[in-house]
């Protein structure tokens, strides 16, 4: 019954991932339409900080790595050890979502707002969007984490678990891709 | 104050006095029911037995009721926009023009997505669990969200009659119209977050169903012995989870240009409106199919019950429903042919739209050959059926016509190409909805619906097609653009505006035969019970259980060795009565689907009329209501089996 | 059967209502299968090969659907009763491969039709085409003659026999430029520059309109396309020259004042390059 249960959940999660990829390929579209209509705006490599993105990049991978650990521990029904890694994974994750914020607000502050150019509205609503994943990847680790101080890790407990791995795991390859398209090559062509 | 509550104000209150009828109306028929729930104190077991239930017969009951109330607005909107165009040459006809805008806007809107796809979703919860032999769907809960979210659209589009106003930029919006600088007012606003909040629950529908059709399938059911309709819906869904996210990240991009004065698709700031076209369609384009794949599912069904024969070409039927899901993925610049891509671009999509009409030609023909040499029973599903084929191959034809620019050209945005689509909408979807209605009516209820009527209502339709849309055909020959709220009378268009809106007029009272129908079949119950649980000498395992169907559908799963299982089962005489019962477990009924559409709804509301701190709450709510509910984890009661023995035995 | 006879009635009743929106699409001067220009005689041309071509899978099928339904009835114990049939690899073959085969063909004069008729493409003609710059605003046309100086709204002359090629843009929302008789629409669209070619084979005034929603007026947003001979377009032009507005910046801007249902205006002089300004108002910071 619960294999079955297993079996349907994470069918079901890949699949909503699936959903999630082809959220993203739109906006990553659209970006890649108007990243050039900058309407006599600063295009990319005038905006971007290629070493500052490099941080919130390996800050990213950082946190997959100790959620992969965080699992791992899970498996072996290490419970502290669980606590430990996620904790470090969601400040790990924090500090992304706060690097992130820092650099929009500097962009705003300097008068590149999104109300400033195609460009800066689909760059905005690209990376922003990625912002709002894992805003809600924090608040679900704070609460399975509650659940795994409370309950213990309990099958349902660990299912959530292997789920959240997946999706924390999900936003960094998407964040891979923004890195790529959105900063790398964004810069290049501008530069 | 004002700031509290962004920009409403008592402006909203509508001030024409056809507005203000309907908002009448709407509200009056609300007062009612609420007023007959206290009478009856009905309350407890209103919010007991279905909104709280998880039981997808009874949220696929009240998909259909909502969208048959859907129906019947969008009808209306239809009689008003033929009226309109009937008595507008060279005068302004009955409704303003701002009004007749709306009134095009919403029924189109409402018509796909909270009739069909309410119907379509509604059916499918009906019956495929049923078909393939499980108790439930994949995530019951997710299930019960969805239908909340569908229904908080719903409420949230119905209420721009009363407060504000609805979107007058067409059933699309394409910018730059609905953009904030040609559209400043609430209208689109209604628009966007309607569709946002039911397109998330069709999407989440999407992944729940395919999962179901993927492992929840009774023993032995091979995806080859999977009964057609259920491929039919494993094709939408696929299409659902494909498409939706395309129309929630368009939506949400019009939003932010509205909201945040971004520039996605306005015309300056180097925003790109013809973005939005392509991406609406990359949506629109696959949601015709999504609603066509299960009406293609319920034919195969009743062709293959009626004609008392085997589905001829079962293998054939799939692939051309796998050709169908894909191809319907690459068409979607058949919309705007006329945007001058370039000859080779044209060409290609062009020839990708023809493609399709192959697949769906070796349908219509297994279709016919199911029925050839069988012995066809007319019951009304099987009308329908007749009616569908011989209208929606008219509307095939014509849509092979179009998918030709160079003929496009002269027939875009004419009132062709709205006769085209209602062709293949109301003779394919609606048709094959209201087939599958018939159809499944006994299972559900366990008893038929009146023949008679049905018929009438099934001719009733039909001839009320003809009438409204073969002249709309001839109109767009003539030049006639579509949504034209007056136009010259030298045009001599005139006559032909009449005879279609007869035709709307014949078709509601199709509509109003059903509900005769309905209400009749209700009080003459007695007399068209089905106590056999198999009224039509079925084929599928939902024949095999008894009508109307348990609470948890089947007593003991099914095993499967055939295709038509339960048509080899009855052949084979097997004894299907249980010899051993097991404990069987369900889900326990929840409030928090309804909770958080409420707040969804809340949401959405407050991000129309700017009302920040109330958008902000009901997101809050979502979250928070989510985070209660994932803490739960006793979420499943237990039927035990002597309870089962004892209901089984009743019958 | 019953149900066969009202089917049939239904088919009846079809055939009645061909004949009788025939009767009612009499008299009409719009209409797309009377064509007054090559691009829309060619469309026209196309537009019935195609019918014919699809009506070689429809009346199969109306023939089957109809003595198939009639035949396998219920109670009809002449005709056989195979229930267990339910496949036949000819028969499939014959239904995926003659659609396909139909649609080859209409596949290649697709492709071909697709690049005869683009829009874009200048026509071939011995004299030398007339450029016509179209700007749809709310919510009227506004044409303008660059090489004439001269700009018209809601009113267009041209000669006939001439290729004209319009160039569209819109300073507003999106609409649709189409004058049936001469050929099918184009998009013009704010901050872009789209093409037609037309071509009228013989004077006549012809209705032209917007074919896309673009807000309140936007079913007034008629022209009278006129096509005459050489010299009448000459005196035409002679006597716009006359009018006593000419289309300055200014004028531009009162012009582009929201109207509906605008009468016909003349201008004897346009600013040079308003089309390209107004484009670019859409590209650029002003």
């Amino acid at each position: 019954m619960s294999q079955a249960m297993d079996d349907k959940t994470q069918l079901g999660f890949w699949i909503y991932l699936m959903t999630d990829i082809v959220l993203f390929a739109t906006l990553f579209a659209t970006y890649i339409i108007l990243h050039h209509n900058t309407f006599g705006g600063p295009g990319g490599s005038e905006l971007f900080s290629l070493p500052f993105v490099l941080l919130e990049t390996m800050i990213l991978l950082t946190s997959s790595f100790t959620a992969g650990l965080g699992l791992l521990a899970g498996y072996q029904g290490r419970k502290q050890a669980v606590l430990t890694w996620f904790a470090v994974t969601f400040a790990l994750g924090a500090a992304f979502l706060g690097l992130e914020i820092y650099e929009f607000a500097h962009l705003v502050h300097a008068g590149h707002s999104w109300t400033a150019s195609a460009f800066l509205s689909a760059f905005f609503t690209l990376v922003g969007t990625h912002g709002l994943h894992i805003t809600a990847g924090l608040i679900w680790m704070a609460t399975i984490m509650w659940q795994v101080f409370k309950n213990g890790l309990i099958p349902p407990v660990k299912r959530r678990l292997t789920m959240l791995s997946l999706f924390w795991h999900f936003l960094d390859i998407v964040w891979i891709f923004i890195f790529t398209i959105v900063y790398l090559i964004g810069g290049e062509i501008h530069g | 104050m004002n700031n509290l509550l962004g920009r409403l104000n008592f402006d909203a209150l509508p001030d024409d006095p056809v507005t203000i009828g309907g908002g009448i109306m709407m509200s009056l028929t609300g007062l009612l029911v609420i007023g007959f729930l206290i009478y009856t104190k009905r309350w407890k077991w209103l919010w007991n037995e279905w909104l709280t239930s998880l039981d997808p017969k009874k949220i696929g009951i009240m998909y259909i009721i909502v969208a048959l109330l859907m129906l019947l607005r969008g009808g209306t909107d239809a009689m008003m926009i033929r009226l309109q165009q009937a008595t507008a040459s060279g005068g302004d006809g009955i409704f303003t023009t701002d009004l007749f805008q709306q009134v095009f806007s919403a029924h189109g809107t409402i018509m796909i997505f909270f009739v069909a796809m309410g119907l379509m979703f509604g059916l499918i919860n009906l019956v495929l669990p049923l078909q393939i032999g499980a108790r439930d769907v994949a995530f019951p809960f997710l299930n019960s969200v969805s239908f909340w979210l569908f229904a908080a659209g719903m409420v949230l589009m119905n209420i721009s009659l009363v407060i504000g106003e609805f979107s007058a930029a067409g059933w699309l919006a394409y910018p730059p119209l609905s953009g904030l600088e040609y559209s400043p007012g609430v209208g689109v606003d209604y628009w966007i977050w309607s569709l946002q909040i039911a397109g998330v629950g069709s999407l989440l529908s999407g992944i729940n169903f395919l999962v179901t059709i993927l492992k929840m399938r009774a023993p032995g059911m091979t995806l080859m012995k999977l009964p057609m309709f259920c491929w039919s819906v494993m094709g939408s869904m696929i299409l659902v989870i494909f498409a939706f996210p395309i129309l929630t990240a368009t939506l949400g991009m019009l939003s932010l240009d509205r909201l945040m004065g971004m520039h996605f698709f306005t015309s300056d700031f180097g925003g790109n409106p013809m973005m939005y076209i392509n991406l609406i369609w990359a949506w629109g384009h696959p949601e015709v199919y999504i609603l066509i794949l299960p009406a293609f599912g319920i034919f195969s069904e009743v062709v293959a019950t009626f004609s008392r024969k085997r589905l001829f070409g079962y293998t054939s039927m799939v692939w051309a429903i796998g050709a169908i899901t894909f191809l319907s993925f690459i068409v979607w610049l058949h919309h705007f042919f006329t945007m001058g891509a370039g000859a080779n671009v044209n060409a290609f999509f062009g020839i990708m739209t023809m493609i399709i009409a192959v697949p769906t030609g070796v349908k219509v023909f297994n279709w016919l050959f199911t029925m050839y040499r069988g012995r066809i029973h007319y019951a009304t599903p099987m009308l329908w059926f007749l009616g569908f084929v011989t209208t929606f191959t008219i509307g095939g034809a014509t849509g092979v016509l179009m998918s030709v620019p160079a003929i496009d050209f002269q027939v875009h945005n004419s009132l062709f190409l709205v006769a085209h689509f209602h062709n293949m909408i109301i003779g394919g979807v609606v048709f094959g909805f209201f087939a599958g209605l018939t159809y499944w009516f006994p299972k559900v209820f366990g008893f038929k619906l009146n023949e008679a009527l049905g018929k009438v209502a099934f001719f009733c339709w039909l001839f009320g097609f003809l009438l409204a849309f073969m002249p709309l055909y001839a109109l767009g020959i003539l030049g006639a653009t579509r949504r034209l709220d007056s136009y010259d009378p030298s045009m001599g268009w005139q006559g032909l505006f009449i005879v279609a809106a007869i035709g709307v007029g014949v078709i509601m009272i199709g509509l109003a035969a059903q509900i005769l129908q309905l209400a009749y079949s209700i009080y003459k119950r007695r007399e068209n019970m089905d106590t056999t649980g198999d009224p039509w000498n079925g084929r599928t395992l939902e024949w095999s259980t008894k009508s109307p169907a348990p609470f948890y559908n089947f007593a003991v799963i099914p095993e499967v060795n055939e295709r038509d299982a339960f048509w080899e089962m009855k052949q084979t005489k097997q004894d299907l009565r249980a010899k051993h019962y097991q404990d069987i477990y369900l889900p326990k009924n929840t409030g928090a689907g309804i909770i958080i559409a409420g707040f969804a709804f809340m949401a959405g509301f407050a991000l129309i009329w700017h009302i920040w701190w109330l958008a902000f709450a009901g997101l809050l709510g979502i979250i928070a209501s989510l985070i209660i509910r994932t803490k739960n984890d006793d979420s499943e009661y237990k039927v035990p089996a002597a309870t089962i023995k004892e209901l089984e035995a009743k019958t | 059967m019953k149900n066969i006879e009202k089917i049939i009635m239904v088919v009846i009743f079809c055939f009645w209502l061909f004949g009788l929106i025939l009767i009612l699409s009499q008299g009409s001067e719009v209409s797309i299968l009377d064509p007054k220009g090559q691009v829309a005689a060619k469309e026209k041309n196309l537009l019935i090969f195609a019918s014919g071509l699809s009506l070689i899978i429809i009346l199969p099928v109306f023939a089957l659907i109809f003595g198939i339904a009639w035949r396998y009835r219920e109670g009809n114990d002449k005709a056989k009763y195979k229930p267990d049939w339910d496949h036949s690899r000819l028969l499939e073959s014959i239904w995926w491969g003659v659609p396909f085969a139909l649609i080859v063909i209409l596949s290649i004069v697709t492709y071909k039709s697709s690049h005869e008729l683009d829009p874009f493409k200048p026509l071939e003609a011995e004299t030398k085409p007339l450029t016509i710059q179209v700007i749809a605003m709310d919510w009227k046309w506004l044409f303008i003659y660059p090489e004439q100086n001269i700009a018209t709204v809601n009113y267009v002359k041209f000669p006939a026999g001439t290729p004209v090629n319009f160039q569209l843009t819109g300073d507003g929302a999106m609409n649709s430029f189409w004058i049936p008789q001469l050929g099918g629409q184009i998009y013009a669209m704010a901050g872009m520059s789209t093409q037609i070619n037309l071509l009228a084979d013989e004077p006549g005034d012809f209705r032209g309109s917007s074919a896309n929603i673009s807000g309140r007026g936007f079913s007034d947003m008629t022209f009278i396309a006129s096509a005459g001979s050489n010299s009448d377009f000459e005196a035409w032009v002679g006597a716009v020259k006359k009018s006593q507005k000419n289309l300055s910046e200014n004028e531009y801007k009162k012009l582009a004042e929201p109207t509906v249902d605008h009468p016909p205006t003349y201008y004897s002089s346009v600013q040079e390059g308003l089309y390209k300004e107004v484009i670019l108002s859409f590209l650029l910071p002003s």
